[in-house]
Protein backbone atom coordinates (compact mmCIF):
# COMPACT_ATOMS: atom_id res chain seq x y z
CA UNK A 1 0.00 0.00 0.00
CA UNK A 2 1.42 3.19 -0.82
CA UNK A 3 0.17 5.94 0.64
CA UNK A 4 1.26 9.20 -0.92
CA UNK A 5 0.48 13.66 -0.64
CA UNK A 6 -3.43 13.73 -0.60
CA UNK A 7 -4.02 10.53 0.63
CA UNK A 8 -2.03 11.07 3.64
CA UNK A 9 -3.46 14.79 4.08
CA UNK A 10 -7.06 13.00 4.05
CA UNK A 11 -5.91 10.54 6.73
CA UNK A 12 -4.51 13.24 8.97
CA UNK A 13 -7.37 15.32 8.98
CA UNK A 14 -10.04 12.87 9.95
CA UNK A 15 -7.64 11.54 12.36
CA UNK A 16 -7.08 15.02 13.86
CA UNK A 17 -11.14 15.78 13.78
CA UNK A 18 -11.82 12.44 15.79
CA UNK A 19 -8.87 13.06 18.18
CA UNK A 20 -10.58 16.72 18.58
CA UNK A 21 -14.06 15.30 19.20
CA UNK A 22 -13.24 12.27 21.25
CA UNK A 23 -11.31 14.40 23.99
CA UNK A 24 -13.81 17.26 24.10
CA UNK A 25 -15.94 14.41 25.99
CA UNK A 26 -13.96 13.87 28.25
CA UNK A 27 -14.91 15.42 31.72
CA UNK A 28 -12.31 17.81 33.67
CA UNK A 29 -11.78 14.92 36.40
CA UNK A 30 -10.25 12.34 33.79
CA UNK A 31 -8.11 15.14 32.22
CA UNK A 32 -4.85 13.34 34.09
CA UNK A 33 -5.65 9.55 32.92
CA UNK A 34 -6.42 11.18 29.28
CA UNK A 35 -3.25 12.78 29.04
CA UNK A 36 -1.36 9.89 30.15
CA UNK A 37 -3.67 7.83 27.73
CA UNK A 38 -2.89 9.94 24.61
CA UNK A 39 0.72 9.03 25.59
CA UNK A 40 0.61 5.73 25.77
CA UNK A 41 -1.74 5.98 22.43
CA UNK A 42 1.51 7.34 20.95
CA UNK A 43 3.34 4.57 22.25
CA UNK A 44 2.39 3.17 18.96
CA UNK A 45 5.45 4.60 17.58
CA UNK A 46 7.24 1.51 18.84
CA UNK A 47 6.34 -0.24 16.06
CA UNK A 48 7.41 2.03 13.49
CA UNK A 49 11.01 1.50 15.69
CA UNK A 50 10.62 -2.05 14.81
CA UNK A 51 9.74 -1.86 10.94
CA UNK A 52 13.15 0.21 10.84
CA UNK A 53 15.17 -1.74 13.44
CA UNK A 54 14.24 -5.25 11.45
CA UNK A 55 15.27 -3.35 8.38
CA UNK A 56 18.99 -2.32 9.93
CA UNK A 57 22.11 -3.24 7.77
CA UNK A 58 24.52 -1.34 9.23
CA UNK A 59 25.93 -1.12 12.67
CA UNK A 60 24.37 2.54 13.37
CA UNK A 61 21.10 1.89 11.64
CA UNK A 62 20.70 -1.17 14.52
CA UNK A 63 22.61 1.31 17.18
CA UNK A 64 19.28 3.96 16.47
CA UNK A 65 16.91 1.48 15.60
CA UNK A 66 17.50 -0.23 19.40
CA UNK A 67 16.93 2.93 20.44
CA UNK A 68 13.47 4.19 18.97
CA UNK A 69 12.61 0.80 20.13
CA UNK A 70 13.83 0.85 23.68
CA UNK A 71 12.05 4.30 23.73
CA UNK A 72 9.20 3.48 21.64
CA UNK A 73 8.42 0.74 24.29
CA UNK A 74 8.93 2.65 27.39
CA UNK A 75 6.46 4.64 25.80
CA UNK A 76 3.42 2.24 25.22
CA UNK A 77 4.40 0.23 28.11
CA UNK A 78 4.49 2.99 30.55
CA UNK A 79 1.74 5.15 29.46
CA UNK A 80 -0.44 2.24 29.83
CA UNK A 81 0.39 1.03 33.46
CA UNK A 82 -0.19 4.65 34.57
CA UNK A 83 -3.37 5.13 32.94
CA UNK A 84 -4.24 2.07 34.50
CA UNK A 85 -3.51 2.51 37.74
CA UNK A 86 -5.13 5.82 37.77
CA UNK A 87 -8.35 4.56 36.00
CA UNK A 88 -8.52 1.78 38.64
CA UNK A 89 -8.80 4.24 41.42
CA UNK A 90 -12.16 5.82 40.48
CA UNK A 91 -15.25 4.52 42.52
CA UNK A 92 -18.81 5.35 43.34
CA UNK A 93 -20.24 5.18 46.24
CA UNK A 94 -23.55 4.57 44.48
CA UNK A 95 -25.79 1.68 45.11
CA UNK A 96 -24.99 0.21 41.84
CA UNK A 97 -22.27 -2.23 40.98
CA UNK A 98 -19.63 -0.96 40.23
CA UNK A 99 -17.59 -1.78 37.37
CA UNK A 100 -15.74 -4.37 36.89
CA UNK A 101 -12.25 -3.32 37.66
CA UNK A 102 -9.68 -5.58 38.80
CA UNK A 103 -7.43 -5.87 41.96
CA UNK A 104 -8.72 -2.25 42.92
CA UNK A 105 -12.75 -3.03 42.39
CA UNK A 106 -12.78 -3.77 46.15
CA UNK A 107 -15.70 -1.73 46.85
CA UNK A 108 -15.53 1.08 49.27
CA UNK A 109 -18.73 1.32 52.45
CA UNK A 110 -20.51 4.00 51.84
CA UNK A 111 -20.16 5.72 55.42
CA UNK A 112 -18.15 4.49 58.22
CA UNK A 113 -20.02 3.99 61.63
CA UNK A 114 -17.85 6.09 63.96
CA UNK A 115 -15.64 4.00 66.63
CA UNK A 116 -16.95 6.02 69.85
CA UNK A 117 -20.45 7.11 70.54
CA UNK B 1 1.52 -15.72 -2.54
CA UNK B 2 3.58 -16.25 0.31
CA UNK B 3 5.61 -12.72 0.49
CA UNK B 4 2.03 -10.95 -0.13
CA UNK B 5 0.41 -12.91 3.06
CA UNK B 6 2.36 -10.99 6.06
CA UNK B 7 1.92 -7.19 4.72
CA UNK B 8 -1.69 -8.12 4.58
CA UNK B 9 -2.02 -9.46 7.63
CA UNK B 10 0.61 -6.67 8.92
CA UNK B 11 -2.49 -4.10 7.43
CA UNK B 12 -5.57 -6.08 8.85
CA UNK B 13 -4.15 -5.58 12.44
CA UNK B 14 -3.28 -2.31 11.87
CA UNK B 15 -6.15 -0.99 11.19
CA UNK B 16 -8.23 -3.16 13.76
CA UNK B 17 -5.41 -1.83 15.92
CA UNK B 18 -5.78 1.62 15.19
CA UNK B 19 -10.01 1.10 15.72
CA UNK B 20 -8.92 -0.30 18.88
CA UNK B 21 -6.97 2.44 20.31
CA UNK B 22 -9.98 5.43 19.30
CA UNK B 23 -12.29 3.19 20.85
CA UNK B 24 -10.21 2.95 24.02
CA UNK B 25 -10.25 6.51 24.32
CA UNK B 26 -13.42 7.21 23.29
CA UNK B 27 -14.68 5.16 26.16
CA UNK B 28 -12.46 7.28 28.10
CA UNK B 29 -15.33 10.05 28.45
CA UNK B 30 -17.06 8.30 32.00
CA UNK B 31 -15.34 7.02 34.93
CA UNK B 32 -17.63 4.33 34.77
CA UNK B 33 -16.10 2.92 31.07
CA UNK B 34 -12.94 4.54 31.34
CA UNK B 35 -11.08 1.18 33.04
CA UNK B 36 -12.05 -1.30 30.49
CA UNK B 37 -11.44 1.29 27.80
CA UNK B 38 -7.88 1.47 28.58
CA UNK B 39 -7.17 -1.97 28.45
CA UNK B 40 -9.20 -2.62 24.60
CA UNK B 41 -6.46 -0.12 23.77
CA UNK B 42 -3.58 -1.99 25.18
CA UNK B 43 -4.66 -4.65 22.87
CA UNK B 44 -4.61 -3.01 20.29
CA UNK B 45 -1.49 -2.00 21.13
CA UNK B 46 0.13 -6.00 21.98
CA UNK B 47 -1.57 -6.79 18.83
CA UNK B 48 0.06 -4.22 16.55
CA UNK B 49 3.43 -4.83 18.09
CA UNK B 50 3.45 -8.65 17.29
CA UNK B 51 2.08 -7.97 14.26
CA UNK B 52 5.06 -5.96 13.57
CA UNK B 53 7.09 -8.84 13.74
CA UNK B 54 5.55 -10.32 10.15
CA UNK B 55 7.87 -7.62 8.83
CA UNK B 56 10.83 -10.04 8.68
CA UNK B 57 9.25 -11.29 5.47
CA UNK B 58 9.40 -8.04 3.80
CA UNK B 59 12.56 -6.82 4.25
CA UNK B 60 15.50 -5.64 1.92
CA UNK B 61 17.92 -8.04 0.92
CA UNK B 62 20.57 -6.00 2.49
CA UNK B 63 19.11 -6.60 5.85
CA UNK B 64 19.01 -10.15 5.63
CA UNK B 65 22.53 -11.51 6.48
CA UNK B 66 21.87 -8.96 9.95
CA UNK B 67 18.11 -10.53 10.96
CA UNK B 68 18.86 -12.41 13.80
CA UNK B 69 21.25 -9.69 15.51
CA UNK B 70 18.07 -7.39 14.70
CA UNK B 71 15.23 -9.83 16.17
CA UNK B 72 17.59 -10.32 19.07
CA UNK B 73 18.06 -6.51 19.78
CA UNK B 74 14.32 -5.72 18.81
CA UNK B 75 13.38 -8.31 21.69
CA UNK B 76 15.89 -7.01 24.38
CA UNK B 77 15.17 -3.40 23.62
CA UNK B 78 11.49 -4.45 23.96
CA UNK B 79 12.07 -6.32 27.13
CA UNK B 80 14.33 -3.59 28.62
CA UNK B 81 12.44 -0.37 27.53
CA UNK B 82 8.71 -1.75 28.26
CA UNK B 83 10.10 -3.61 31.45
CA UNK B 84 11.21 -0.63 33.02
CA UNK B 85 8.94 1.68 32.15
CA UNK B 86 6.07 -0.42 33.66
CA UNK B 87 8.35 -1.15 36.55
CA UNK B 88 8.11 2.69 37.07
CA UNK B 89 5.11 3.58 35.87
CA UNK B 90 3.23 0.56 38.70
CA UNK B 91 5.35 1.91 41.28
CA UNK B 92 5.15 6.12 41.04
CA UNK B 93 3.74 7.96 43.25
CA UNK B 94 0.45 10.07 42.06
CA UNK B 95 1.82 13.13 43.06
CA UNK B 96 4.91 12.46 40.91
CA UNK B 97 2.53 11.41 37.84
CA UNK B 98 3.06 14.88 35.69
CA UNK B 99 6.76 14.04 36.03
CA UNK B 100 6.65 10.44 34.55
CA UNK B 101 4.11 11.52 31.59
CA UNK B 102 6.23 14.09 30.72
CA UNK B 103 9.58 11.13 30.68
CA UNK B 104 7.02 8.96 28.90
CA UNK B 105 6.40 11.52 26.40
CA UNK B 106 10.06 12.35 25.74
CA UNK B 107 10.54 8.52 25.26
CA UNK B 108 8.37 8.54 22.82
CA UNK B 109 9.53 11.96 21.07
CA UNK B 110 12.86 10.66 20.99
CA UNK B 111 11.75 7.63 19.49
CA UNK B 112 9.93 9.10 16.63
CA UNK B 113 13.24 11.32 15.98
CA UNK B 114 15.13 8.21 16.07
CA UNK B 115 13.53 6.77 13.49
CA UNK B 116 13.56 10.12 11.37
CA UNK B 117 17.57 9.67 11.92
CA UNK B 118 17.37 5.90 10.83
CA UNK B 119 15.62 7.08 7.38
CA UNK B 120 18.13 10.03 6.86
CA UNK B 121 21.50 8.37 7.73
CA UNK B 122 20.07 5.53 5.70
CA UNK B 123 18.72 7.81 3.06
CA UNK B 124 15.43 6.06 2.84
CA UNK B 125 13.71 8.96 1.86
CA UNK B 126 11.90 9.14 -1.47
CA UNK B 127 11.18 12.80 -2.82
CA UNK B 128 10.77 15.95 -1.29
CA UNK B 129 7.68 15.42 -0.03
CA UNK B 130 8.85 12.33 2.04
CA UNK B 131 11.96 14.16 2.87
CA UNK B 132 10.40 17.07 3.87
CA UNK B 133 8.06 15.46 6.42
CA UNK B 134 10.84 13.44 7.54
CA UNK B 135 12.58 16.38 8.78
CA UNK B 136 9.77 18.05 10.06
CA UNK B 137 8.94 14.89 11.76
CA UNK B 138 12.49 14.79 13.57
CA UNK B 139 12.25 18.63 14.46
CA UNK B 140 9.26 18.32 16.17
CA UNK B 141 10.31 15.00 18.04
CA UNK B 142 13.60 15.67 18.73
CA UNK B 143 12.04 19.47 20.24
CA UNK B 144 9.90 16.96 22.43
CA UNK B 145 12.57 14.88 23.88
CA UNK B 146 14.77 17.56 25.03
CA UNK B 147 11.76 19.58 26.24
CA UNK B 148 10.06 16.77 28.10
CA UNK B 149 13.03 15.98 29.76
CA UNK B 150 13.52 19.56 31.41
CA UNK B 151 10.07 19.73 32.24
CA UNK B 152 10.57 16.38 34.41
CA UNK B 153 13.49 17.52 35.70
CA UNK B 154 11.73 21.19 37.49
CA UNK B 155 8.55 18.93 38.23
CA UNK B 156 10.93 16.55 40.02
CA UNK B 157 12.98 18.94 41.37
CA UNK B 158 16.44 18.49 39.58
CA UNK B 159 16.34 21.92 38.01
CA UNK B 160 14.74 24.40 40.46
CA UNK B 161 14.32 27.86 39.24
CA UNK B 162 13.49 29.12 35.72
CA UNK B 163 16.54 29.91 33.94
CA UNK B 164 16.19 33.32 31.65
CA UNK B 165 18.78 35.02 30.47
CA UNK B 166 18.69 38.63 28.34
CA UNK B 167 17.82 38.32 24.96
CA UNK B 168 16.77 34.60 25.87
CA UNK B 169 13.51 34.89 22.56
CA UNK B 170 16.22 36.08 20.16
CA UNK B 171 18.61 33.47 20.90
CA UNK B 172 16.15 31.02 20.60
CA UNK B 173 14.56 32.54 17.29
CA UNK B 174 18.33 31.99 16.27
CA UNK B 175 18.89 28.48 17.14
CA UNK B 176 14.99 27.37 15.60
CA UNK B 177 16.34 28.99 12.44
CA UNK B 178 19.20 27.69 12.29
CA UNK B 179 17.41 24.24 12.68
CA UNK B 180 15.30 25.20 9.92
CA UNK B 181 18.25 26.80 7.62
CA UNK B 182 20.53 22.86 8.76
CA UNK B 183 17.24 20.97 7.56
CA UNK B 184 16.74 23.07 4.15
CA UNK B 185 20.04 22.24 3.70
CA UNK B 186 20.14 18.18 3.90
CA UNK B 187 16.71 18.69 1.92
CA UNK B 188 18.80 20.43 -1.19
CA UNK B 189 21.98 18.33 -1.02
CA UNK B 190 19.82 14.90 -1.08
CA UNK B 191 17.46 16.03 -3.61
CA UNK B 192 20.25 17.86 -5.94
CA UNK B 193 23.05 15.64 -5.34
CA UNK B 194 25.89 18.56 -4.78
CA UNK B 195 28.20 17.79 -2.09
CA UNK B 196 28.37 19.44 0.96
CA UNK B 197 30.45 21.48 3.14
CA UNK B 198 29.79 19.26 5.82
CA UNK B 199 29.25 15.38 5.57
CA UNK B 200 25.65 14.74 5.17
CA UNK B 201 26.11 12.43 8.92
CA UNK B 202 27.63 15.52 10.69
CA UNK B 203 24.56 17.81 9.12
CA UNK B 204 22.19 15.16 9.75
CA UNK B 205 23.75 15.10 13.84
CA UNK B 206 23.98 19.14 13.48
CA UNK B 207 20.23 19.38 12.39
CA UNK B 208 19.28 16.93 15.59
CA UNK B 209 21.63 19.19 17.95
CA UNK B 210 20.08 22.62 16.97
CA UNK B 211 16.47 20.72 17.23
CA UNK B 212 17.34 19.48 21.04
CA UNK B 213 19.05 22.46 21.88
CA UNK B 214 15.98 24.70 21.03
CA UNK B 215 13.62 22.10 23.06
CA UNK B 216 16.34 22.95 26.13
CA UNK B 217 15.75 26.43 25.53
CA UNK B 218 12.16 26.91 25.25
CA UNK B 219 11.41 24.89 28.35
CA UNK B 220 14.13 26.55 30.84
CA UNK B 221 12.47 29.80 31.17
CA UNK B 222 9.27 28.45 31.69
CA UNK B 223 8.57 28.40 35.65
CA UNK B 224 6.36 25.53 37.56
CA UNK B 225 3.41 26.94 37.31
CA UNK B 226 2.60 26.65 34.01
CA UNK B 227 4.47 23.12 33.20
CA UNK B 228 1.17 21.07 33.00
CA UNK B 229 0.35 23.36 29.82
CA UNK B 230 4.01 22.20 29.09
CA UNK B 231 3.68 18.58 29.28
CA UNK B 232 0.57 19.11 26.77
CA UNK B 233 2.06 20.76 24.42
CA UNK B 234 4.83 18.31 24.31
CA UNK B 235 1.96 15.48 24.45
CA UNK B 236 0.65 16.96 21.34
CA UNK B 237 4.06 17.30 19.46
CA UNK B 238 5.19 13.75 20.31
CA UNK B 239 1.77 12.92 18.75
CA UNK B 240 2.29 15.21 15.63
CA UNK B 241 6.36 13.63 15.36
CA UNK B 242 4.68 10.02 15.43
CA UNK B 243 1.81 10.81 12.85
CA UNK B 244 4.53 12.91 10.33
CA UNK B 245 7.21 9.58 10.75
CA UNK B 246 4.11 7.63 10.13
CA UNK B 247 3.70 8.55 6.61
CA UNK B 248 7.40 8.25 6.24
CA UNK B 249 6.85 4.77 7.06
CA UNK B 250 3.87 4.42 5.23
CA UNK B 251 2.08 2.92 8.21
CA UNK B 252 -1.25 3.86 8.96
CA UNK B 253 -2.10 2.97 12.57
CA UNK B 254 1.54 5.78 13.19
CA UNK B 255 -0.59 8.32 10.73
CA UNK B 256 -3.59 7.79 12.48
CA UNK B 257 -3.32 7.67 16.17
CA UNK B 258 -0.35 9.90 15.85
CA UNK B 259 -2.75 12.71 14.62
CA UNK B 260 -5.15 11.73 16.90
CA UNK B 261 -3.27 12.65 20.05
CA UNK B 262 -1.75 15.49 18.35
CA UNK B 263 -5.32 17.13 17.63
CA UNK B 264 -6.07 15.97 21.51
CA UNK B 265 -2.80 17.42 22.78
CA UNK B 266 -3.77 20.55 21.12
CA UNK B 267 -7.16 21.14 22.46
CA UNK B 268 -6.80 19.73 26.03
CA UNK B 269 -3.52 22.55 25.93
CA UNK B 270 -6.35 25.09 25.05
CA UNK B 271 -8.66 24.25 27.60
CA UNK B 272 -5.78 23.94 29.92
CA UNK B 273 -4.25 27.52 29.24
CA UNK B 274 -8.19 28.89 29.53
CA UNK B 275 -8.33 27.35 32.85
CA UNK B 276 -5.31 28.75 34.22
CA UNK B 277 -6.10 32.37 32.26
CA UNK B 278 -2.96 32.06 30.18
CA UNK B 279 -3.20 32.29 26.22
CA UNK B 280 -0.66 29.33 24.79
CA UNK B 281 1.58 31.63 23.61
CA UNK B 282 1.74 33.90 26.90
CA UNK B 283 2.98 30.62 28.54
CA UNK B 284 5.52 29.89 26.00
CA UNK B 285 7.33 33.38 25.40
CA UNK B 286 6.55 35.34 28.63
CA UNK B 287 7.90 34.42 31.97
CA UNK B 288 4.99 34.10 34.85
CA UNK B 289 7.12 35.07 37.61
CA UNK B 290 8.25 38.59 36.25
CA UNK B 291 4.38 39.80 35.75
CA UNK B 292 3.82 39.21 40.05
CA UNK B 293 6.83 41.43 41.08
CA UNK B 294 4.34 44.52 40.95
CA UNK B 295 2.91 46.04 43.97
CA UNK B 296 -0.96 44.54 44.63
CA UNK B 297 -3.57 46.91 46.37
CA UNK B 298 -3.45 47.31 50.28
CA UNK B 299 -5.25 44.46 51.88
CA UNK B 300 -8.07 45.06 54.65
CA UNK B 301 -8.55 42.95 57.82
CA UNK B 302 -6.19 40.87 59.47
CA UNK B 303 -5.24 37.03 59.58
CA UNK B 304 -7.25 35.29 61.98
CA UNK B 305 -5.82 31.52 62.91
CA UNK B 306 -7.93 29.24 65.02
CA UNK B 307 -7.02 25.73 66.52
CA UNK B 308 -7.76 22.76 64.01
CA UNK B 309 -10.23 21.07 66.56
CA UNK B 310 -12.85 24.23 66.71
CA UNK B 311 -12.85 24.27 62.76
CA UNK B 312 -13.50 20.14 62.93
CA UNK B 313 -16.78 20.39 65.45
CA UNK B 314 -17.63 23.32 63.16
CA UNK B 315 -18.14 21.41 60.54
CA UNK B 316 -19.59 18.40 62.20
CA UNK B 317 -22.71 20.85 63.27
CA UNK B 318 -23.07 22.29 59.77
CA UNK B 319 -25.42 21.62 57.12
CA UNK B 320 -23.10 22.08 54.29
CA UNK B 321 -19.17 21.87 53.75
CA UNK B 322 -17.75 22.42 50.48
CA UNK B 323 -13.70 21.07 50.61
CA UNK B 324 -11.39 22.91 48.10
CA UNK B 325 -8.08 20.69 48.25
CA UNK B 326 -5.10 22.18 46.55
CA UNK B 327 -1.52 20.81 46.03
CA UNK B 328 -0.81 21.23 49.50
CA UNK B 329 -2.90 18.52 50.71
CA UNK B 330 -1.44 15.94 48.60
CA UNK B 331 2.35 17.26 49.73
CA UNK B 332 1.30 16.84 53.42
CA UNK B 333 -0.08 13.02 52.21
CA UNK B 334 -3.39 14.32 53.95
CA UNK B 335 -5.99 12.78 51.60
CA UNK B 336 -6.98 9.42 53.41
CA UNK B 337 -6.99 11.62 56.65
CA UNK B 338 -9.20 13.89 54.71
CA UNK B 339 -11.34 11.20 53.38
CA UNK B 340 -11.81 9.97 57.00
CA UNK B 341 -13.08 13.28 58.24
CA UNK B 342 -15.30 13.28 55.55
CA UNK B 343 -16.56 9.95 56.39
CA UNK B 344 -17.42 10.75 60.12
CA UNK B 345 -18.90 14.20 58.94
CA UNK B 346 -21.07 12.65 56.45
CA UNK B 347 -22.02 9.52 58.61
CA UNK B 348 -23.08 12.89 60.75
CA UNK B 349 -25.66 13.96 58.33
CA UNK B 350 -23.60 16.77 56.36
CA UNK B 351 -23.75 17.00 53.00
CA UNK B 352 -19.95 17.06 52.12
CA UNK B 353 -18.50 18.07 48.39
CA UNK B 354 -15.12 18.31 47.10
CA UNK B 355 -14.53 21.16 44.77
CA UNK B 356 -11.60 20.36 42.40
CA UNK B 357 -9.93 23.36 40.01
CA UNK B 358 -8.95 22.40 36.65
CA UNK B 359 -5.90 23.08 37.39
CA UNK B 360 -5.60 21.82 41.01
CA UNK B 361 -2.48 19.95 41.58
CA UNK B 362 0.62 20.02 39.16
CA UNK B 363 -1.15 18.79 36.08
CA UNK B 364 -5.05 19.06 35.09
CA UNK B 365 -7.54 16.69 36.85
CA UNK B 366 -4.24 15.29 38.98
CA UNK B 367 -6.50 16.25 42.40
CA UNK B 368 -9.34 13.94 41.21
CA UNK B 369 -6.77 10.96 40.93
CA UNK B 370 -5.34 11.87 44.32
CA UNK B 371 -8.50 11.90 45.87
CA UNK B 372 -9.63 8.91 43.99
CA UNK B 373 -6.45 7.19 45.49
CA UNK B 374 -7.69 8.01 48.76
CA UNK B 375 -10.98 6.49 48.18
CA UNK B 376 -12.95 9.29 47.58
CA UNK B 377 -15.83 8.67 45.72
CA UNK B 378 -16.06 10.24 42.40
CA UNK B 379 -19.85 11.43 42.74
CA UNK B 380 -18.58 13.55 45.46
CA UNK B 381 -16.23 15.03 43.43
CA UNK B 382 -17.07 18.43 41.58
CA UNK B 383 -15.80 20.49 38.94
CA UNK B 384 -15.30 24.70 39.05
CA UNK B 385 -18.64 24.82 36.91
CA UNK B 386 -20.81 22.41 38.49
CA UNK B 387 -20.50 23.94 41.59
CA UNK B 388 -19.80 27.27 41.43
CA UNK B 389 -23.25 28.83 42.39
CA UNK B 390 -23.57 26.63 45.12
CA UNK B 391 -21.29 28.44 47.71
CA UNK B 392 -22.86 31.15 48.57
CA UNK B 393 -25.47 28.95 50.10
CA UNK B 394 -22.95 26.46 51.98
CA UNK B 395 -22.09 26.83 55.39
CA UNK B 396 -18.72 26.31 55.51
CA UNK B 397 -15.74 25.81 52.78
CA UNK B 398 -12.95 24.11 53.77
CA UNK B 399 -9.82 25.06 51.70
CA UNK B 400 -6.80 22.85 52.02
CA UNK B 401 -3.87 22.97 50.62
CA UNK B 402 -4.81 25.48 47.80
CA UNK B 403 -4.26 28.85 47.74
CA UNK B 404 -4.55 30.65 44.28
CA UNK B 405 -7.78 29.09 43.05
CA UNK B 406 -9.66 30.45 45.48
CA UNK B 407 -8.31 33.86 45.28
CA UNK B 408 -10.90 36.69 44.79
CA UNK B 409 -8.62 39.02 43.29
CA UNK B 410 -8.69 37.21 40.14
CA UNK B 411 -12.23 38.54 39.42
CA UNK B 412 -12.20 41.74 41.28
CA UNK B 413 -8.51 43.19 40.89
CA UNK B 414 -7.01 44.03 37.89
CA UNK B 415 -3.34 44.39 38.87
CA UNK B 416 -3.58 40.80 39.74
CA UNK B 417 -1.50 38.66 37.64
CA UNK B 418 -4.19 36.32 37.75
CA UNK B 419 -6.80 38.44 37.13
CA UNK B 420 -9.62 37.12 35.34
CA UNK B 421 -8.54 33.45 35.67
CA UNK B 422 -11.65 31.33 36.86
CA UNK B 423 -11.91 30.87 40.28
CA UNK B 424 -13.88 28.40 42.63
CA UNK B 425 -15.46 30.92 44.98
CA UNK B 426 -15.25 30.07 47.88
CA UNK B 427 -14.85 33.84 49.88
CA UNK B 428 -19.16 33.68 49.17
CA UNK B 429 -19.30 31.07 52.02
CA UNK B 430 -20.71 31.66 55.55
CA UNK B 431 -17.92 30.67 56.64
CA UNK B 432 -14.14 29.73 55.39
CA UNK B 433 -11.74 27.45 56.63
CA UNK B 434 -8.34 27.86 55.45
CA UNK B 435 -5.27 25.25 56.19
CA UNK B 436 -2.13 26.50 55.58
CA UNK B 437 1.64 25.27 56.35
CA UNK B 438 2.80 28.84 57.32
CA UNK B 439 1.69 32.66 56.43
CA UNK B 440 3.74 31.68 52.57
CA UNK B 441 2.40 32.72 49.08
CA UNK B 442 0.75 30.41 46.94
CA UNK B 443 2.89 28.63 44.18
CA UNK B 444 2.47 31.62 41.96
CA UNK B 445 3.21 33.80 44.83
CA UNK B 446 0.37 35.94 45.11
CA UNK B 447 -1.20 37.50 48.00
CA UNK B 448 -4.79 35.79 48.78
CA UNK B 449 -6.90 38.54 49.97
CA UNK B 450 -9.88 35.76 51.44
CA UNK B 451 -7.08 34.80 54.24
CA UNK B 452 -8.01 38.68 55.59
CA UNK B 453 -11.58 38.57 55.04
CA UNK B 454 -14.10 38.27 57.87
CA UNK B 455 -15.59 35.77 57.29
CA UNK B 456 -12.27 33.34 56.86
CA UNK B 457 -10.22 31.91 59.71
CA UNK B 458 -6.87 30.20 59.00
CA UNK B 459 -5.45 26.62 60.09
CA UNK B 460 -1.80 26.66 60.72
CA UNK B 461 -0.43 23.08 60.18
CA UNK B 462 0.97 20.13 58.37
CA UNK B 463 -2.21 19.04 56.23
CA UNK B 464 -1.93 15.43 57.61
CA UNK B 465 -1.71 16.58 61.38
CA UNK B 466 -4.51 19.29 61.07
CA UNK B 467 -6.98 16.50 59.86
CA UNK B 468 -5.84 13.92 62.66
CA UNK B 469 -6.86 16.50 65.18
CA UNK B 470 -10.11 17.36 63.37
CA UNK B 471 -10.66 14.02 63.31
CA UNK B 472 -10.02 13.30 66.86
CA UNK B 473 -12.03 16.77 67.91
CA UNK B 474 -15.04 15.36 66.35
CA UNK B 475 -14.49 11.97 67.80
CA UNK B 476 -14.47 13.39 70.96
CA UNK B 477 -17.79 14.67 71.00
CA UNK B 478 -19.08 10.98 70.76
CA UNK B 479 -22.00 12.37 69.17
CA UNK B 480 -21.52 11.90 65.84
CA UNK B 481 -23.46 8.33 65.67
CA UNK B 482 -26.74 10.00 67.43
CA UNK B 483 -27.04 12.21 63.70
Amino acid sequence: MTIDGFVALYIFMLAAFAGWVIIGRVPAILHTPLMSGSNFVHGIVVIGGLYALLNASTGLEQGIGFIAVLLGAGNAAGGYAVTDRMLAMFQTSGHQPVHATHKGGAHRRKSTSPKKG
Amino acid sequence: MLTMLPPLLIDIVGIVAAFLLMFGLWRMSSPVTAPAGIKVAGIGMVAAVAASFLYVFNISPAAHPHLPVNLALAGIALAVGGGLAWWGGRKVAMTAMPQMVALYNGMGGGAAGAIAAMELFGNHARGVTQLGVTLLGAIIGAVSLSGSLIAWAKLQGVLNKPLRIKGQQIINAVVMLATLAVGFYILFIVQSGTVPVLSLQALICLFFGCAMLFGILMTLPIGGADMPVVISIYNAFTGLAVGLEGFVLQTPALMIAGMLVGAAGILLTLLMAKAMNRSVSNVLFTNFGDVVKQKQGAIKGSLKPTAAGDAGIAMRYAGSVIIVPGYGLAAAQGQQKLYEFVKLLIAAGVKVRFAVHPVAGRMPGQMDVLLAEAGVPYDLIFQLEDINDDFAATDIVLVIGANDVVNPSARSDKSSPIFGMPILNADKAKQVYVVKRGEGKGYAGIVNPLFYADNCNMVYGDAQAVMVEMIEAVRGLGLSAAA
